[in-house]
């Protein structure tokens, strides 16, 4: 199946996780994406070779999915999928950045394997979080809190209506495909050349759907703003839940705490 | 003065890249009516319904619902009474959840959350759609989704069913399904289908349309058993309307068959 058709079963079953009840699920939207902006902030503000301070953070995204009784390896897998644009990003660093920093036995570490090996782990840690927001949220919870916290009408809507779609252009990718496979023989049939066209129709396609979406809105009274009968409680607990682990980050991100651990340990043992 | 009247008077309409879709469009529908548009791929059935509740702007000539003119001014009452339910309802359920997308409509007219979800329960029920209230549109099959872009119209209340082929893509038990609920509306609805039998059985009267004109408006029987302009229209009869395939045999008048079938076989 081609990397298009796959990607709306995985979003489905990352919605299916959403309607799972427990205590994670509970938490109020709002709570988790302020949560979740937090840590984001936190581990990308740290400096270019800054890696172990950013090991403890892993606690947050593992936590809540283990709580959250969502399966790790699927969480994984998809990680898997997404981190291609990190790896890649990154990979030119060891080789412009060749002063070495550390000894690790033999092998002399240099900056830019340190660098790269912080980007990805930012990387995990960031794109992890959001995946594990998703699982136990749901896109649409996030949307509803995004506009529960003021954020434009215009970005909601994209982000609700990019969600809904996102299955629809999904099949009519897989469909396109499809018919290309059933008339092409060996490679004719199968070059970039086409697929570029057959890129170009789905835009078009695209084009039409949104006008005859847009159509059927107007019918309905849209004005701009989609409207969502869903009342949110914003409880004690909550609070507690989104205070607590961004006293956690902040305080993560101040002290280096395995480096702190490190120096007690031999501080201890000298 | 009723809402459900509409009077189409010399409708003209041209798409930006010159096709001539509309020309000349005239015509008249009562209260409680149910009409049918007929006619080939093209013919403008689409563009017309797009007319009805002011989603196209003519290019000359008026439409008045109810006795109200659309105009700018009036769009937002008319599409309060004229409700659409286009061809594909990937289009019109856009939601996140069935029950959101249903009180859509009725959110956007100001109603309290509470009479909102009265309504999408009244209208979903009116469907038989009430367990697919929390499901994703995108996990419905073809005639739970047709049923559900019918109760997202029902929610607001129109006096005017407007549907732009409604049986197309559905298997032969769900347009059974969905003919029967159509037969239970009170609104006046205008259908446009290819779906032959569904018009002759829905429908006291068909509008044939071609060429952007309107070839023909008669009862249905009238159209059904006009050979000459079932040709030109790129039309045929009702196959309800036609001899069994098998044993040749007459269609029965009992009840079952179309309402012009008698008349098409005395003709």
């Amino acid at each position: 199946m081609s990397s298009v058709a796959s990607g709306p079963t995985a979003l489905d079953r990352l919605d299916r996780l959403a309607r799972l009840d427990t205590p994670v699920h509970r938490v109020d939207p709002r709570a988790k994406v302020i949560t979740t902006a937090v840590f984001i902030v936190c581990v990308v503000s740290y400096g270019k070779y800054d890696l172990l301070g950013l090991v403890p953070f892993a606690v947050f995204p593992v936590a809540l999915a283990t709580e959250g009784d969502l399966p790790l390896g699927f969480l994984g897998r998809l990680l898997l999928v997404v981190s291609p644009f990190a790896l890649v990003m990154g990979a030119f660093n060891p080789l412009f950045d060749r002063e070495v920093v550390a000894q690790l036995g033999a092998w002399g570490v240099t900056g830019g394997w340190i660098s790269y090996a912080s980007i990805v782990l930012r990387f995990l840690l960031t794109a992890g979080a959001a995946l594990v927001l998703t699982a136990t949220t749901s896109f649409t919870g996030i949307c509803l809190a995004l506009q529960k916290l003021k954020v434009p009408d215009v970005l909601v809507t994209q982000l609700l209506l990019l969600f809904r779609y996102i299955f629809v252009l999904g099949d009519e990718a897989h469909r396109m495909g499809q018919a290309r496979r059933l008339r092409s023989f060996g490679r004719r049939g199968m070059g970039w050349r086409i697929y570029g066209q057959m890129l170009g129709q789905l835009l078009l396609r695209t084009f039409a759907r949104a006008q005859r979406i847009y159509l059927a809105m107007m019918c309905r009274g849209f004005d701009g703003q989609i409207r969502m009968n869903r009342r949110l409680r914003f409880r004690t607990s909550d609070l507690v839940f989104m205070l607590t682990w961004s006293a956690a980050f902040v305080l993560f991100r101040l002290v280096n705490i395995p480096l702190t651990l490190g120096h007690l340990v031999t501080g201890l043992s000298s | 003065m009723s809402h459900h009247t509409i009077s189409v008077r010399d409708l003209g309409f041209a798409y930006p890249d010159g096709t001539q879709a509309l020309d000349g469009v005239s015509f008249e529908v009562g209260h409680g009516e149910a009409i049918a548009v007929i006619g080939a791929n093209g013919a403008g059935k689409s563009t017309l319904l797009l007319h009805l509740n002011g989603l196209l702007t003519p290019e000359h000539g008026s439409i008045d619902i109810g006795g109200i003119p659309v105009t700018k001014g009036t769009l937002a009452d008319i599409r309060r009474t004229v409700g659409m339910v286009f061809q594909d309802p990937d289009d019109q359920l856009f939601m996140p959840t069935v029950a959101e997308d249903v009180g859509f409509g009725p959110l956007n007219l100001g109603l309290s959350p509470e009479d909102v979800a009265a309504r999408v329960a009244a209208a979903l029920a009116r469907v038989g759609a009430e367990h697919l209230a929390e499901r994703p549109p995108y996990r419905l099959s073809g005639g739970e989704k047709r049923s559900v872009a019918i109760a997202t119209v029902l929610a607001m209340e129109p006096s005017i069913l407007v549907m732009d082929e409604p049986s197309a893509g559905l298997d032969p038990r769900a347009r059974r399904r969905l003919m029967g609920l159509l037969q239970g509306f009170e609104h006046t609805r205008i259908i446009a289908t290819h779906d032959l039998d569904l018009a002759a059985q829905l429908c006291e009267r068909i509008i044939v349309m071609g060429g952007g004109r309107v070839l023909a408006d008669r009862p249905t029987a009238a159209v059904f058993s006009d050979d000459a302009l079932l040709e030109a229209g790129h039309l045929e009869r009702p196959l309800g309307m036609l001899s069994c395939p098998v044993c040749g045999a007459a269609p029965e008048g009992d009840g079952s068959a179309p309402p012009g079938a008698a008349a098409a076989r005395h003709t």
